[in-house]
């Protein structure tokens, strides 16, 4: 029963019902945290025998010295300032556009949407046959309108634009359903108040809508930010399974995955695997820190 | 007149962003239809000349496409059963049962939640293959029959339940399995339907695990298979699309008869800090 106090009976008994989570959880979350703090530590790993030779940091200067690895780091960071601030930008926009109780609207919140239940893959490929050179359809506009075509997949000057330009379209629809979360949850009063005291619709954006949407927008930002530092299905689908022209497009998953799986390399993949992890956590700390004082300034 | 023209402007950017959303799946479905001698003709053929609706019957020969479905098919409900099983049972200890450590065993499952996939990634791709389950649907399905997202979310819906009626169902006679069943889980169908949803997404559109797992062909899942239809030497477009749409179009039809449901998960996931 709820309110007594645990017995040895009643433990066993819940036993029974977390052992499926609990076992589970042990065995693909908690044994793999632990190991993959050790397996980037382990220096000379036989992977077909399991046996570790030495421990060291090894594999943390391998990635220090590694210019394949520098170019993995400078590729996602790049594509996370280009795509996060766009695409928050925009999603807030739309959501704005969107916030009204017509038809026409619900039908575009569809419509918009549309990306998050797309496979990645699936409509990377599309994309991919989109931006071709010969045959795509963005290259036949060009060509309609004049313009000279471009070899956007094989040029290493465009094929970071053409992926976060895929990335931005995947994460528009996320962000403009939590966006249009956020203003169904203001208070209309305030925003009611500032038209009695004749705030036009600017002024009621900025001194209203903003201040108060502003926790929504953090969370958005992060977790725009996160997701682009994990991007990896649109990268395979957009090369069909390369990283781009001279690694152009080599993102930090992309990195893992090669280490990994194409080259077998599986300690060094485990370190790389640790440095996202840094990446994406100090970020979340960060804008976490900024959330608090944020929320101290405003009351 | 102002307020009018700016209403205006706004439906028309509004329309004009929802046709570039649109624009991928339009082409898409276009070139689905067309036939395969085209495609790469250089003045490109904006409409298909002659509906190819054979295409679709050709993807089928192809490659063993609908052994991929079925792959998929199979993966995506086991691991979402199996998650909705596992989690229901945990929330359900969690929140109407006593027992010794329930706090700190809480708490850790909480800080679990900041583990991203893919720090796991390549540990569990060792494990697997120590335990020779590399090229199994077991390396598929097993690893991802435990969510703590999914089991958190129920917790949070659990708790709120009133206590009253699991009071009223002792009195009546219903064992803590009945009463879990046949009156906690009836009664959340809603957040329950939102997460489970939420899964079958995830699984169906999973790509990276499953291409590092799995090297046989009869084994791999929708998105892995649609790279079979690309090659070095010239892909065959229509044929490609036309497989993508079998991709993509189940979960768009589910997505139009779920939709609220969707809304409600990706609202309650957020504020869990979910990254999508």
């Amino acid at each position: 029963m709820i309110n007594s106090r645990p017995t040895l009976k009643s433990t066993l008994r819940a036993a029974l019902y977390l052992a499926p989570l609990l076992i589970i959880t042990l065995m693909f979350t908690v044994w793999p945290l632990i190991n993959a703090l050790l397996m980037s530590s382990y220096t000379k790993y036989n992977y077909y025998t399991n046996q570790v030779r030495a421990l060291g940091w090894a594999n943390f200067a391998y990635l220090w010295h590694d210019p394949t690895f520098h170019l993995a780091v400078r590729n996602t960071l790049i594509l996370v300032l280009l795509v996060m601030p766009i695409t928050v930008a925009l999603s807030l926009l739309i959501a704005l556009g969107l916030n009204r109780s017509e038809r026409l609207a619900g039908l575009l919140r569809s419509i918009y949407f549309l990306p998050f239940v797309t496979s990645t893959v699936a409509i990377g490929l599309v994309w991919n046959w989109i931006f071709r050179l010969d045959g795509g359809l963005l290259n036949a506009i060009l060509e309609k309108f004049g313009l000279h075509a471009i070899d956007w997949l094989n040029d290493p000057r465009y094929a970071l634009l053409v992926l976060s330009m895929v990335c931005i379209w995947q994460g528009l629809g996320v962000n403009i359903i939590l966006f249009l979360a956020g203003l169904n949850h203001l208070d209309q009063r305030y925003a009611q108040v500032a038209t009695l005291d004749g705030a036009t619709a600017w002024q009621r954006f900025t001194n209203v809508t903003w201040p108060l949407l502003l926790p929504m927008t953090v969370l958005i930002v992060i977790n725009t930010s996160v997701t682009n530092f994990k991007v990896f299905d649109q990268v395979y689908a957009l090369f069909h399974g390369s990283a781009g022209p001279g690694n152009a497009d080599l993102t930090m998953m992309y990195y893992l995955y090669q280490k990994s799986y194409v080259e077998n390399q599986v300690t060094i993949a485990a370190a790389s695997g640790l440095i996202l992890f840094l990446f994406v956590g100090s970020l979340t700390l960060l804008t976490y820190g900024i959330y608090r004082r944020l929320g101290r300034w405003s009351r | 007149m102002t307020k009018r023209l700016l209403n205006g402007t706004r439906i028309l950017c509004l329309l004009l962003g929802a046709g570039l959303m649109l624009l991928p799946f339009i082409w898409m479905l276009l070139t689905s239809l067309q036939p395969a001698s085209t495609t790469l003709s250089v003045p490109t053929h904006w409409l298909p000349q002659a509906l190819q609706w054979d295409n679709y019957h050709r993807i089928w020969q192809a490659a063993p496409f609908a052994r991929y479905c079925l792959n998929s098919l199979l993966v995506t409900s086991v691991t979402t059963a199996g998650q909705l099983l596992t989690s229901i049972l945990a929330a359900f200890a969690f929140t109407h049962l006593q027992f010794y450590g329930r706090r700190i065993l809480f708490g850790l499952l909480l800080a679990l939640m900041l583990v991203p996939g893919e720090l796991l990634l390549i540990p569990n791709f060792v494990t697997l293959a120590h335990l020779h389950w590399i090229n199994t649907y077991a390396a598929l399905i097993v690893p991802w029959l435990a969510s703590i997202f999914m089991f958190i979310t129920l917790h949070q819906a659990f708790r709120a339940q009133p206590k009253t009626l699991y009071y009223a169902a002792h009195i009546d006679g219903a064992s803590d399995w009945q009463y879990l069943w046949h009156v906690l889980v009836p009664t959340n169908r809603p957040v329950i339907t939102a997460v489970a949803l939420l899964q079958v997404i995830g699984s169906w559109n999973a790509f990276m695990w499953p291409l590092i797992v799995i090297n046989d062909d009869r084994l791999r899942t929708l998105p892995v298979g649609l790279m079979a239809f690309t090659s070095e030497q010239g892909t065959n477009y229509p044929l490609l699309m036309a497989a993508t749409v079998c991709v993509i179009l189940p979960l768009i039809l589910l997505y139009f008869g779920l939709q609220k449901y969707l809304v409600l998960g990706i609202t309650t996931s957020q504020s869990k800090g979910k990254s999508l």
